[in-house]
């Protein structure tokens, strides 16, 4: 891994990083993955694992929740007219 | 004056049917340590304002007849748990001032029978840690020795339940948050089974790891929190139905009826276990064996694996949850800002600490276009082999035994620049989440400088009962 790798992580990530910041990331991943590579040779046989997988979709129908729509309200970093304000997107 | 060192919650629960105390004079009780306590140990971030009288309208229910056991019990919460109307900031900075907008499901059924909640603890930001040395609101100091970490991630739950400073604490666990810490501050602390406890309303780190993981003093009192707790909750897709739970305890019934064999996978701790602890682990082997249990060698070849396959499949879940942190619905936002993307750059640039940049980073880099199959994909394979052989290992054995943490609490400070030295720490831990499997760790002496050691035992999937009885034997010949 190089410093344009962690530049592209922090980009898809949306994170900035200062100069600084890249460099300690830089360190600290590439001491993580040497710890973790060793995943890479272990063998294992080729199964998919094994989930017992059950459907857990509730039935489409609407129902009232316990959420408190004022409290959600009052936390929006910016709003207008009591709607979520972002900034322009296009 | 009530004696808190020694209270434990069926002490407490017969007391206040007695009248030897009430409800608001026992949370008074906690308050008054709080208050001389918590500025040097900071285990509390915030003490609740209505505290009193959640203790009056507990000592209503004695009133009128309708307490259980954790009526008017204070407990302490982590700060990832959602209370309504409370702030839960998971120890970030960019969840300081995020109130909760309801209640997780553990919290609707501890106020049903009328816990009380003293308030929130401090935590490793966003529960990633094992010595709350991350969290953005300051370290949490261990009451054993101030000089030392608490362990983590749910260090400020620990610390207030062994400081006196609540009866009862609830964590949360991803790999170890309960147990480490339980073992460094010389507490109970348990791992119920993936999908026992329901996770609606715990701010996500690892969906398909985490638990809510009750701490007490004593093992009765974690069994206590986790028969109320554990329950099916449609709210939680990964809550396992009670026809699952029924049929995990058939499975169990076929297996060996006296719980006797204990199990010990040697060759995981060859090295790298600290002198003493070792040295300990063997004196705790010694009085099972005494106590007539069977000490049976055991083999789990890929478990040696699990911590770093936990480091991969972990961050990836970290980088995919913690994306809905981005400076627009709710948490810090960065008002200084051209353009959408720079609210996202920014706010998540000051709003996230170093050790949660690092595992974003890293979740993105093993999900990435030519890493995933190499990591990701290959994680999943292993974690599925470790889990077989988990299950595998209880055909032969009730137990599973290890030491909890390879060493005892270690200095503030300490592992802070060396991120795998610190991720070391959940050695032992790692199995028993990737498996899913329930797991306790229990007090098991203390050190020539005075620090607690503990050991922990794993059981098959749903056999939490079997561990409450080797827990509370434990505590017997210990």
């Amino acid at each position: 891994m190089d410093i344009k790798d962690v530049e592209k992580l922090a980009e898809l990530a949306k994170i900035e990083l200062s100069e600084d910041e890249k460099k300690g990331i830089l360190k600290d991943m590439d001491g993580i993955l040497e710890y973790v590579k060793v995943i890479e040779k272990v063998e294992v046989p080729d199964i998919e694992p094994e989930y017992k997988i059950k459907n857990v979709w509730r039935e489409d129908k609407t129902e009232t929740r316990e959420f408190s729509k004022d409290i959600i309200t009052e936390q929006f970093p910016d709003s207008q007219d009591g709607f979520l304000k972002v900034k322009k997107i296009l | 004056m009530i004696d808190l060192k020694n209270l434990t919650i069926e002490k407490a629960h017969e007391s206040l049917v007695r009248g030897d105390f009430t409800c608001k004079e026992l949370s008074e009780a906690y308050l008054k340590v709080i208050s001389e306590k918590n500025k040097e140990i900071n285990a509390y971030l915030e003490i609740y304002d209505d505290v009193i009288s959640q203790a009056e309208n507990a000592q209503k229910k004695f009133t009128d007849g309708t307490a259980t056991i954790l009526t008017g019990i204070p407990f302490a919460i982590k700060d990832n748990i959602l209370i309504e109307g409370r702030i839960a900031s998971a120890g970030s900075k960019i969840l300081e001032n995020y109130k909760a907008s309801y209640d997780a499901t553990v919290i609707k059924d501890l106020k049903k029978v009328g816990a009380v909640f003293l308030g929130r603890t401090n935590m490793d930001e966003f529960a990633m840690g094992s010595s709350t040395q991350t969290s953005a609101f300051g370290v949490t100091r261990n009451p054993i020795d101030t000089s030392r970490v608490p362990g983590g991630s749910s260090g400020g739950s620990a610390a207030a339940l062994a400081g006196d400073m609540a009866l009862a604490a609830l964590g949360t666990e991803t790999c170890g948050s309960v147990r480490e810490p339980s073992a460094f501050c010389g507490l109970v602390g348990l791992k119920p089974t993936y999908g026992a406890v329901s996770r609606e309303g715990i701010i996500a780190m690892g969906n398909s790891l985490d638990q809510v993981s009750p701490f007490g003093k004593c093992v009765r009192d974690t069994e206590i929190i986790f028969n109320l707790l554990s329950r099916y909750d449609k709210e939680d897709s990964t809550s396992v139905s009670e026809d699952l739970r029924r049929g995990y305890l058939r499975k169990n019934e076929g297996l060996s009826f006296v719980k006797n064999k204990i199990g010990v996978p040697w060759h995981l701790f060859k090295e790298g276990v600290d002198a003493e602890v070792l040295e300990n682990f063997k004196q705790s082997l010694e009085k099972f064996k005494k106590a007539g249990y069977e000490i049976i060698d055991i083999e789990l070849p890929h478990a040696q694996y699990s911590l770093a396959a936990y480091y991969i499949i972990m961050p990836a879940e970290v980088s995919t949850n913690l994306s809905r942190f981005d400076g627009i619905r709710y948490g810090y936002s960065e008002k200084e800002v051209q353009n959408l993307k720079e609210v996202y750059m920014k706010s998540r640039a000051k709003g996230f600490g170093r050790e949660a940049r690092r595992r974003i980073l890293l979740g993105t880099y093993v999900l990435s276009h030519g890493y995933y199959d190499a990591y990701y994909n290959k994680a999943l394979k292993v974690r599925e082999k470790i889990r077989e052989e988990v299950v595998d290992a209880f055909k032969n054995v009730d137990f599973i035994l290890t030491p909890t943490v390879p060493i005892t609490a270690f200095k503030l400070g300490e592992k802070l620049d060396d991120p795998v030295a610190m991720y070391l720490c959940d050695i032992f831990s790692a199995p028993a989440n990737l498996a899913g499997v329930p797991s306790i760790a229990l007090p098991s002496g203390i050190s020539s400088i005075g620090l607690p050691f503990s050991i922990q035992f794993m059981a098959p999937h749903f056999q939490e009962n079997t561990l409450f009885e080797v827990g509370k034997k434990f505590e017997e010949i210990r």
